[in-house]
């Protein structure tokens, strides 16, 4: 291999990171607080996770360990991809366990597996104004921010029950961290947001084409906004992973052919796998490993 | 209490460059009293009103309100966060076009609540009890209480704005052309209304109109505005029945008569 394509340490140059950096830093000091910061073009098109890509880029050593999940999974497309150029550009160690890893990208959720501190959680964020939707002006949805008028938010939940009878938002569901700021979780299900509370982990949030990064630092309250009499619930599965038996888990629906076949499994990949090697089985697991290949 | 006016504006002046916008308003509200500013097209009455309701910055002068505690406050000299808290407490703005003052894209009943969400009200039962009752207050069925106002009619938008201003029980109200745009039926419903919810509530109001019967109908008093002066001002009847400035007195004679 010729040295044609030389990347600095993790793709992007070293100011470049340096201002990344300025803008996570202002993020931490300023718990869910939208920093903008100079987003670049990355090798990916957005939606990918370029905000996340560039997030991981200015904080990854050489020495840290790296678990790219997408959905939970670990072994889709945008996982592989992006723990690929990771392991090309910053040559770092890359891992699919949760508790092996120091730096943890994600898209939609929050491992199974409860954080430690000294971990990082980075977050890839499509849109990061809670309030977009509602209000599509960014001037004033500043200003919404800066003098704390989040009452719109609740607008939002008053409709959800109005036409479902309940808060139907499933995904994306806002928060107010640290008693100050609203935040849009990115797109995880609400399930995970009991997670963020009180975290032992820093989580990052980096939005690549709207140019945003946020962050809820260690140990930080963060409260899902809900109505007096109709609290804040996460979602509650019937039946357990049907390939470890899993319960209390974050399970996926897989259609398993055109007559209604399906199956419920844990939509954390390396959570489902901990689980099997260590003795426990779902209905639908087959029996022995050479079955199962 | 009721010696102290509500809202004080002195030499109120805007201009957009060298042009004027309005010159030189003073006057004062009082609790309960609805004032009608009226002109013609551009002679200044919707610059004057964003003015006094802080939506555009005057060049000069002052404007103090009364505050609920009873102290004048200028509203200029406030902080932003104030100025917003009051105009989505203590006040109200009707807009001529109602799809300015509503949401378009959440029902009716979120339209109504949102003030209520806006100052902490955080229990959906409640909010919801509100929102019907104020639909009923403003003669819409609360069946239509899940609808979008997208799906009502031009009348019922403009009832569903009043309807969302009033919810917090605000002391000052200000109104753009509320009629514009209706035909005449509804108008005068319209009309009869807010008439009716002004002196039930005791109301202080400020209503911007080209119209003289609109006038004739809300207000107690009425300011004639002419290329951004004020040029005549007194109680309604007076005004109407003996104007005093050439321009009024042709203002008087140019309604149609049927």
């Amino acid at each position: 291999m010729t040295d044609l394509a030389t990347y600095n340490f993790a793709y992007l140059d070293e100011q470049t990171k340096r201002m990344i950096r300025r803008a996570i830093l202002k993020a931490i000091a300023i718990p869910g607080y939208q920093v903008p910061f100079a987003s670049r073009e990355m090798p990916m098109p957005y939606g990918w996770g370029t905000g996340g890509v560039q997030v991981t880029a200015a904080i990854i050593g050489p020495e840290d360990v790296l678990k790219v999940i997408d959905q939970g999974a670990d072994d889709t497309t945008n996982a592989v991809s992006i723990r690929a150029f990771f392991q090309k550009v910053a040559n770092v160690a890359v891992t699919t366990h949760t508790k092996d890893a120091t730096i943890i990208q994600t898209r939609h959720r929050i491992p199974e597996q409860k954080l430690g501190a000294g971990q990082v959680l980075v977050y890839q964020v499509p849109i990061p104004e809670p309030l977009r939707f509602l209000e599509p002006r960014e001037t004033e949805t500043r200003k919404m921010h800066a003098l704390e008028e989040y009452g719109l938010m609740h607008v939002k939940l008053y409709e959800d029950i109005a036409r479902h009878g309940r808060i139907s938002t499933t995904y994306a569901y806002p928060v107010k961290v640290a008693g100050r700021y609203v935040m849009d979780p990115s797109p995880t299900p609400k399930f995970d947001n009991p997670k963020m509370h009180m975290s032992e982990a820093l989580q990052l949030f980096g939005a690549g084409r709207e140019k945003r990064i946020y962050a809820v630092p260690p140990y930080t309250e963060v409260v899902s906004l809900d109505f007096e009499d109709h609290p804040f619930e996460i979602q509650k599965f019937e039946q357990p992973c049907a390939l470890c038996g899993a319960q209390g888990v974050y399970l996926d629906e897989v259609v398993l052919d055109d007559k209604g076949g399906r199956m419920f499994v844990c939509s954390d990949t390396d959570h489902c796998e901990d689980r099997r090697e260590h003795g426990h089985a779902g209905e639908m697991l087959a029996p022995n490993k050479e079955a199962a290949e | 209490m009721t010696d102290t006016p509500l809202l004080k504006v002195s030499g109120v002046s805007k201009f957009y460059g060298s042009r004027i916008g309005c010159k030189d308003v003073s006057f004062e509200l009082w609790p309960g009293e609805v004032l009608a500013i009226v002109g013609e097209s551009g002679s200044g009455k919707t610059t004057l009103l964003n003015c006094l309701s802080t939506r555009l910055m005057p060049t000069t002068g002052s404007i103090e309100y009364r505050m609920r505690d009873g102290n004048f406050r200028d509203l200029y000299h406030m902080s932003e966060a104030e100025r917003r808290f009051l105009m989505r407490t203590d006040w109200g703005f009707v807009h001529q076009n109602p799809a300015d003052g509503l949401r378009m894209t959440v029902s009716a009943g979120a339209n109504v609540g949102e003030r209520l969400m806006a100052i902490g009200d955080r229990h959906y039962g409640n909010i919801r009890e509100t929102a019907s009752d104020w639909l009923t207050r403003v003669e819409i069925s609360t069946d239509r209480i899940d609808d979008q106002p997208r799906a009502f009619s031009g009348g019922m938008r403009q009832r569903l704005q009043i309807a969302r201003n009033l919810v917090t029980g605000p002391r000052l109200v200000f109104m753009d052309e509320p009629t514009g745009g209706l035909d005449v039926s509804v108008q005068a419903r319209l009309l009869d209304l807010v008439r009716g919810l002004v002196n039930d509530l005791g109301l202080s109001a400020i209503v911007v109109t080209h119209d003289l019967a609109v006038a004739r109908l809300l207000s107690h008093r009425m300011m004639v505005m002419k290329d951004g002066h004020v040029i005549e001002h007194g109680l309604t009847d007076r005004v109407l029945d003996d104007p005093r400035e050439p321009y009024t007195q042709l203002l008087v004679s140019s309604i149609l008569q049927v």
